[in-house]
Order: C-alpha cells, then sequence, then structure tokens
C-alpha cells in the first residue's frame, strides 16, 4: 500500500522558511497571503493488506523515527 | 583516562576534538558509531559533523545507531557525555536533551566567531568556567536555531539548565547578537544531573592561541575535569 506522510511544524514554533517565503509571496503583490508553513512529505510503499493496521504502523513509524514529535505534527494518510 | 570521540558516517570534526583534548593533555579514541562498548572511556564526546548526511533531520538517523544505545547507558550511569553542534543535535533527536536545532532564523549558514554568556556552572561543560564570562568561539551551523514548545524552554530556565546565551562583546543577550533565531538565545544547555551537555559553537576551535582564540578551552577543561573525577569501566 501506499502511505503519504505530511509532517509539518507545530504551530508557534520557528519556521524561518516559512517566514521567508510569506515575505517574497508580499513582495510579489499577493497580499492576501497569512502564515505560510513548510513541511515535508514522504511517500512510503508498506507490505499489507488492512488499511487500519498499516496506518497505524506507520503512525508508529513516524513516532520513532520520520517526525520529530517534540517540534513537528505528523497527519498519516493511507491512499491504497 | 581515555575519553571516546564517537565517528558517525558524515562526522568531520573527530581530529579536531582529538587533537584539542590532547593539547589539555588527555587522550581521546575515535570510536566508530557501530561499537556498542564504551565502558573503558571516562567520557564520550559527540563531535561536529554531518552524521548520515543528516539526511531527514540533523541526528534522527545517528540516535538509531548502534553506539547511542551505550552513550545512553553511559549517560544514565553519570559519564560526562558532550555533543558538539552535530552531535548536540543528535543528543537532542535521542532525547538525552530537551528540544531541536532547525535552520537558522535568517536562512544562512552561520561561520564565525560569535560570543556566548556562561549562564550556570552546574555541569560539565561549564563547571570551571565563572557565571558572566564571555567566550568568543567560532559557530559553524545552517541548523543552529534551538527551538522546544514553550513549557519546556521555561522548564529548562526554571531548572538553571541553560549553560550558554549568545551575547553581544559586552555579555549583553540583545537580538541581534543571536547569530540563528534560537530561542531565549540558547546556545547551549545540559540534563538535569549535568552530566549531559550540548553546545552548538565548538570549543575546540578555540583552543589554541594560533585559532585566535583560546575562549573554548575551559568549557574542554571543565568536560577533562568531570571525565577525570569518575572512574572508566562501568
Amino acid at each position: 500500500m501506499k502511505v503519504r506522510v505530511s509532517i509539518t511544524r507545530k504551530a508557534g514554533l520557528s519556521d524561518p522558511e516559512g517566514v521567508e517565503t510569506h515575505r517574497a509571496l508580499h513582495d510579489l503583490g499577493y497580499d492576501e497571503v497569512g502564515d505560510v508553513h513548510f513541511g515535508r512529505i514522504i511517500t512510503v510503499e508498506v507490505a499489507g493488506k488492512d488499511a487500519a493496521e498499516v496506518q497505524a504502523r506507520v503512525e508508529e513509524m513516524c513516532e520513532r523515527l520520520l517526525a520529530n514529535p517534540v517540534i513537528e505534527d505528523y497527519a498519516v494518510e493511507v491512499l491504497g | 583516562m581515555t575519553i571516546a570521540v564517537v565517528v558517525f558516517p558524515g562526522t568531520n570534526c573527530e581530529h579536531d576534538v582529538v587533537h584539542a583534548l590532547g593539547v589539555l593533555g588527555v587522550s581521546a579514541d575515535l570510536a566508530w558509531h557501530r561499537e556498542t562498548d564504551l565502558a573503558g572511556a571516562s567520557g564520550v564526546v559527540l563531535p561536529g559533523g554531518f552524521a548520515h548526511g543528516d539526511y531527514l533531520r540533523t541526528g534522527a538517523i545517528a540516535r538509531f545507531s548502534p553506539v547511542m544505545t551505550e552513550v545512553a547507558r553511559l549517560a544514565e550511569a553519570g559519564c560526562p557525555v558532550l555533543g558538539i553542534c552535530n552531535g548536540f543535535q543528535i543528543l537532542c533527536e535521542a532525547g538525552l536533551l530537551p528540544g531541536a536545532l532547525v535552520a537558522n532564523r535568517d536562512l544562512r549558514f552561520v561561520c564565525r566567531p560569535i560570543h556566548v554568556r556562561v549562564e550556570s556552572t552546574d555541569s560539565v561543560l561549564t563547571a570551571a568556567a565563572t557565571v558572566g564570562d564571555v567566550l568568543r568561539i567560532p559557530l559553524n551551523s545552517y541548523e543552529g536555531n534551538y527551538v522546544a514548545p514553550a513549557a519546556d524552554v521555561a522548564a529548562l530556565e526554571e531548572a538553571g539548565r541553560v549553560m550558554l546565551r549568545y551575547c553581544d562583546p559586552s555579555g549583553a543577550v540583545t537580538d541581534p547578537a543571536n547569530p540563528n533565531g534560537s530561542m531565549n538565545a540558547i546556545a547551549g544547555i545540559a540534563n538535569a544531573a549535568g552530566n549531559v551537555a550540548g553546545l552548538m559553537p565548538h570549543p575546540e576551535r578555540a583552543s589554541e592561541e594560533i585559532l585566535g582564540s583560546t575562549d573554548g578551552r575551559v568549557l574542554l577543561e571543565s568536560f577533562v575535569a568531570a571525565a577525570t573525577a569518575i572512574p572508566a569501566g562501568r
């Protein structure tokens, strides 16, 4: 199964890439842009048939390695 | 007495650390990251570099290197453990120190001497220094921006576990003197017991006159004194 993991910096913690990109978008005239947040998308192929089981395994991978739970949030999406 | 200087694939400051310890008259041995027994060492240094290419996040892969189980065991046993730059990032990822290091505020790699102020002497990093000392030491990092949830930073401050803070040459902690945007200008911290410490600047690069500063020596001397004080072979 293909699983998409989206990792983002926790709200309230420094996100220098987001701040810099926000500034650049405003320089380009996109004044409607509010906060910009950077993140990372990791696609993992996992052997398994039970989507819930695969979801739980990948969430465990996020806790242990793929994300740093101290500073990052993650979302796991089983794409099938 | 010997100190283990851990080498991960991509570590690049190990020889600088061994040399600087040698200048202090201390013998140090390189320890490959696959080693699982460092019991013969009286102290462990995780030096700077780009362990495992810093893939995923700085220190994220390194924390699972076999040697880290042994480093955690020694840390728990009270052995002095020091993380410099990438080593600090690894100690944070490993959960031996709180928080994390992320990209510098201005998205610039900072490679220049900066100033830090000694905030506490309750650690293997600062025991030989004096609170208020201002040290001029090179910083060399892109991910040197210390962040942690606000409650964790407050707890660190409350417990007096901030060891070094970025400051200007007079010792004043100001925003322009904070080279990377670190929360509370934190440059170095320690665990509750004080035997595990990490810092972003490189004291080994400020340990001889020929390097332009000897201000880093007091930090390395603190570490060596702590290592000398405990028996090896635990």
